[in-house]
């Protein structure tokens, strides 16, 4: 392990001194020459007919220069999922009806933010309010308004997970329990907001520069949309200001920027307000969760049954993969040899709700991990010990779905049970819960419809040895481009200084499925290792010819230095050998290129991660109020690329899921979100976080590039459920709701108090 | 009516014209081309627009660029000399105290403030000095631990 000569020290992010001095320019901050300012207007109404819109008034406003409607595009519907017709159910601009408040109507370009905000007023449009349905339980009703033609009962996707024999398997428990559960929404607040540049010149090319997680699918959606060839559009990512799952879809930014140059064959740059993003993004998918839990007398579990229903909102945006995600993940991290899961999406008159880091399994892992105590407790079983019962183990098979090989679940455990020892007796009003997770890294699925690989990546070297890598990945701020760029020296033998990453780049840089679902470090980084390989092997086939050595020797590069693997002393300096490799070829340079693609890994991912986490609190009885003391994990994510990477990425997790088991919600009113400000959207700030700390536990993963696997999402989700279980230790007051606000624990002591005074 | 501003910038004295509305913000930004300064919230609430006026941390979307009249600012921009980078800076790059950037000019800036007012300020000082800035990747630990180890001096020598 410690061969490595890059891998796994702290190294300095590659973006880094732009980012710390003012260098970086994002979307956000990008003017080019006769550029134009755009603004969207959204409808007021949760459900409404559209039966005229007058663009006239707004049009005559002085420095307006274009204004668009759904009746200048090409009336199409959109949505990731693209093998699945009938779940593209987005116009973006609508041209008939709107089904949230939010849903886009309209676009102004003009000189200035202030002009088109003003023109925004001016357009008139005549609805007709329809009756509006905002609870997935309501919707689902006969009597419901329909949101979408032809969608009965507003069921958008329903997904079935089975294995084993379930109803036989509750008979044989000697302890079941059901529950009911409720996840609430959340939201993303990237600081960057949505933005996007559009710029189609007289060629008919059109370029966006804009903030994503996944510039190839932004350039595969727009050609959908727009009617152009993929290869007329080139998406380009800049330094990025955040995503955690809300920037891999088409957005309302990106498209009505690109019609609207499209329309005037000028830049076009839309930013969308910090109120747009709270009410006319995406968000997290709140959900209602039932569970039946049936166990032996010792704690092993026989049986689980899982009926889910999902706010859906008003499209399917990538809810319908959140879906499929909490259901799977309800099963971990743990062997249940029955299970069965049922998930209905169903359609609301709400903002539509989708990915968000973690991407169903926080939801899973909050309810899971609390009826799991609960369970435990009815059993008279410690909650590590009936955790490590039945938790997953390398090489186990999730029957007929995963295969999972490295493992570390059962040492994670062990280092939270000494942790909580060391922590000994706590005072009154404080607590100490845990939960355990596991998450992918990267899906194996393709919705989407990619003829391309998952991940690619080219690695050109030049003759004076710098190398250029070329990949899809988007680094959001998660370091996928130091990562990469750490795998590249290494497979190649050169120092991290010595690569120059490229990427995100449609118009110069291999497709790549993009940063969410973890995929990137596995997936991108496989692709990344296996081009560095191809361009070194052709170096060390000129090396060899050079050093003239007996061909029974194997070559390798280490820190710059060519040399025989068995006689390492023996060798000669990479730069000669790049300079002499590309004399031999002609002058041509060195080219390596790599993909990877996930071949007979099972259903759903080639790799996963583990953890537990042990979350203190400590409450006030009188007022409810708590206070998170401490967060200590231990996580397993095979290989550790760059420890300052996976810090980070652990402690913003915290921050983030913190905040959804803590203080953030979206209280809403007929379809309106009562709160689409900072100000007034409750998140973790510096003085509510925790001390935090990591134990890392070290795997390795046979299927990742140098043993690493995830630490991008699985990190988000023990936290919420932590929270519950640490808050009833501390009190015994047990939160089945989202999030667990100090006022629901005052509810919940008082009513306990009640009961023990009647 | 335009009025006239007249204040410093990174040591560059800059006279202008702009419309009495206009925010600090927006001028730093949109008049002087300096945009490592950022906006996030337009409310006053996210602290990624701080800046440095008079020595004190300001949040610019919520003054008016008048309010700066013959004042001294000191944006990201400002921090570094040439290629050389402030302690600060040094810092965060060292523990790793910043992920996709945004929030982190308005960080610095808070963080330079506190140090001017007070070089080795105590963990719990440094956590409230960053209270009103929001990070939504960091979770905040990495950047305490960056500035606390300016505090202590591990990066005097570079002063």
């Amino acid at each position: 392990m410690s061969n490595y000569s890059v891998i796994g020290q702290r190294v300095h992010r590659v973006d880094g001194p732009e980012k710390l001095t003012g260098g970086a320019k994002y979307t956000f901050d990008m003017v080019l020459p006769n550029m134009l300012y755009g603004k969207i207007l959204r409808s007021p109404h949760p459900h409404a007919k559209i039966l005229s819109i007058d663009t006239s008034r707004a049009e005559r406003l002085i420095g307006v220069k274009a204004v668009v409607t759904g009746k200048d595009t090409l009336g199409k519907k959109q949505g990731a999922w693209r093998r699945f017709p009938e779940l593209c159910d987005e116009e973006i601009l609508c041209r008939e009806k709107v089904r949230y408040i939010g849903d886009a109507v309209a676009a102004v370009a003009a000189m200035d933010e202030d002009i088109a905000e003003e023109a925004l007023d001016l357009i008139d449009i005549d609805y007709e309010p329809l009756p509006a349905v905002f609870d997935p339980l309501e919707a689902i009703k006969e009597d419901a308004p329909q949101i979408h033609e032809g969608v009965e009962l507003n069921i958008n996707v329903t997904r079935h997970i089975e294995w084993g024999d379930v109803d036989e398997a509750f008979r044989k428990c000697d302890h079941i329990r059901e529950d009911q559960f409720k996840c609430s929404s959340q939201a993303h607040v990237c600081m960057e907001p949505h933005d996007a540049v559009a710029s189609f010149d007289y060629n008919g090319k059109l370029t966006v520069w804009t903030s994503t997680q996944a510039s190839y699918y932004i350039q595969a959606l727009l050609a959908d949309m727009l009617g152009l060839r993929e290869g007329d559009i080139r998406v380009i990512k800049p330094p990025t200001g955040g995503g955690f799952g809300s920037k891999f879809e088409l957005d309302s930014a990106q498209f009505c920027a690109s019609v609207l140059s499209m329309k005037l064959c000028r830049p076009v740059k839309i930013v969308l307000s910090r109120e747009e993003e709270f009410t006319a993004t995406k968000r997290r998918t709140p959900m209602v969760y039932y569970l039946r839990i049936g166990a032996k007398k010792d704690g092993t579990l026989l049986a689980k049954e899982v009926r889910v229903i999902t706010e859906g909102g008003a499209y399917t945006a990538m809810g319908a993969t959140a879906l499929y995600l909490t259901g799977f993940f309800s099963s971990f991290p743990y062997k249940y040899p029955n299970y069965r899961y049922d998930g209905y999406r169903v359609y609301t008159n709400t903002a539509p709700t989708s990915a968000m880091r973690g991407f169903g399994a926080p939801q899973s892992t909050f309810v899971g991990e609390s009826q799991l105590d609960m369970l435990a407790e009815d059993l008279g079983i410690g909650p590590i010990e009936i955790r490590r019962k039945n938790g997953m183990t390398p090489n186990y098979e999730v029957p007929g779905q995963a295969h999972i090989q490295s493992c570390g679940l059962h040492e994670c455990l062990d280092a939270i049970e000494k942790h909580i020892k060391e922590r000994g007796k706590l005072p009154p009003n404080r607590g100490i819960g845990i939960a355990a997770y596991g998450f992918m890294s990267g899906g194996i699925f393709n919705w989407f419809n990619t003829p391309y690989a998952f991940s690619a990546a080219i690695v050109r070297i030049n003759v004076d040895g710098k190398v250029d890598l070329f990949t899809g990945a988007c680094d959001i701020g998660q370091g996928s481009d130091t990562t990469l760029s750490m795998i590249c020296a290494e497979e190649l033998g050169v120092r991290l200084e010595d690569v120059r990453i490229h990427a995100a780049d449609t118009g110069i840089c291999p497709a790549d499925l993009g940063a969410w679902g973890s995929r990137e470090t596995l997936m991108n980084g496989n692709a990344v290792k296996k081009a560095a390989a191809d361009a070194k092997r052709q170096l060390l086939e000129f090396a060899g010819a050079k050093l003239g050595v007996n061909i029974v020797y194997d070559l390798d590069i280490k820190d710059r230095w060519v040399h025989l693997v068995e006689r390492p002393e023996r060798g000669v300096s990479y730069f000669d050998i790049v300079r002499g490799a590309i004399r031999g070829r002609d002058g041509e340079v060195i080219m390596g290129r790599g993909h990877y693609t996930p071949h007979r890994k099972g259903m759903i991912s080639p790799a996963y991660s583990f953890g537990v986490q042990a979350v203190e609190v400590e409450v006030d009885p009188e007022t409810g109020k708590y206070k998170l003391i401490d967060v200590t994990t231990a996580h397993e994510s095979g290989t550790v690329i760059n420890p300052l990477g996976i810090e980070g990425q652990l402690e913003g997790a915290i921050m983030m899921s913190g905040g959804y088991g803590f203080c953030e919600d979206q209280p809403m009113d007929e379809g309106k979100i009562l709160n689409p400000s900072i100000a007034d959207y409750k998140l973790i700030r510096s003085l509510d976080m925790p001390d935090t700390k990591i134990l890392e536990i070290n795997t390795y993963e046979p299927e990742g590039p140098f043993g690493a696997k995830e630490a991008g999402e699985g990190l988000t989700n023990p936290t919420a459920g932590a929270i519950g279980n640490a808050v009833y230790k501390a009190v015994g007051v047990r939160i089945t709701d989202l999030p667990i606000t100090p006022e629901k624990v005052f509810r919940a002591l008082k009513e306990k108090q009640n009961r023990q005074n009647d | 009516m335009k009025k006239e501003l007249k204040f410093t910038v990174n040591g560059q004295p800059y006279e202008l014209y702009i419309k009495p509305k206009t925010l600090l913000v927006e001028v730093l930004r949109n008049e002087l081309g300096l945009t490592g300064t950022k906006q996030s919230c337009n409310s006053s609430a996210c602290g990624a627009c701080t800046v440095v006026l008079n020595g004190m941390a300001v949040k610019s979307c919520s003054i008016l660029a008048l309010q700066a009249n013959g004042g001294d600012v000191l944006t990201v921009e400002g921090l570094a000399e040439g290629v050389k980078l402030h302690p600060i800076q040094k810092a965060f790059l060292d523990y790793g105290a910043f992920q996709c950037g945004f929030c982190t000019a308005g960080m610095l800036m808070s963080a330079k403030a506190l140090f001017t007012e007070n070089p080795s300020p105590k963990t719990e000082e440094i956590r409230e000095s960053i209270d009103g800035n929001i990070c939504r990747c960091t979770g905040y630990n990495s950047i305490i631990r960056a500035l606390t180890a300016v505090s202590k001096g591990e990066y005097r020598e570079e002063q």
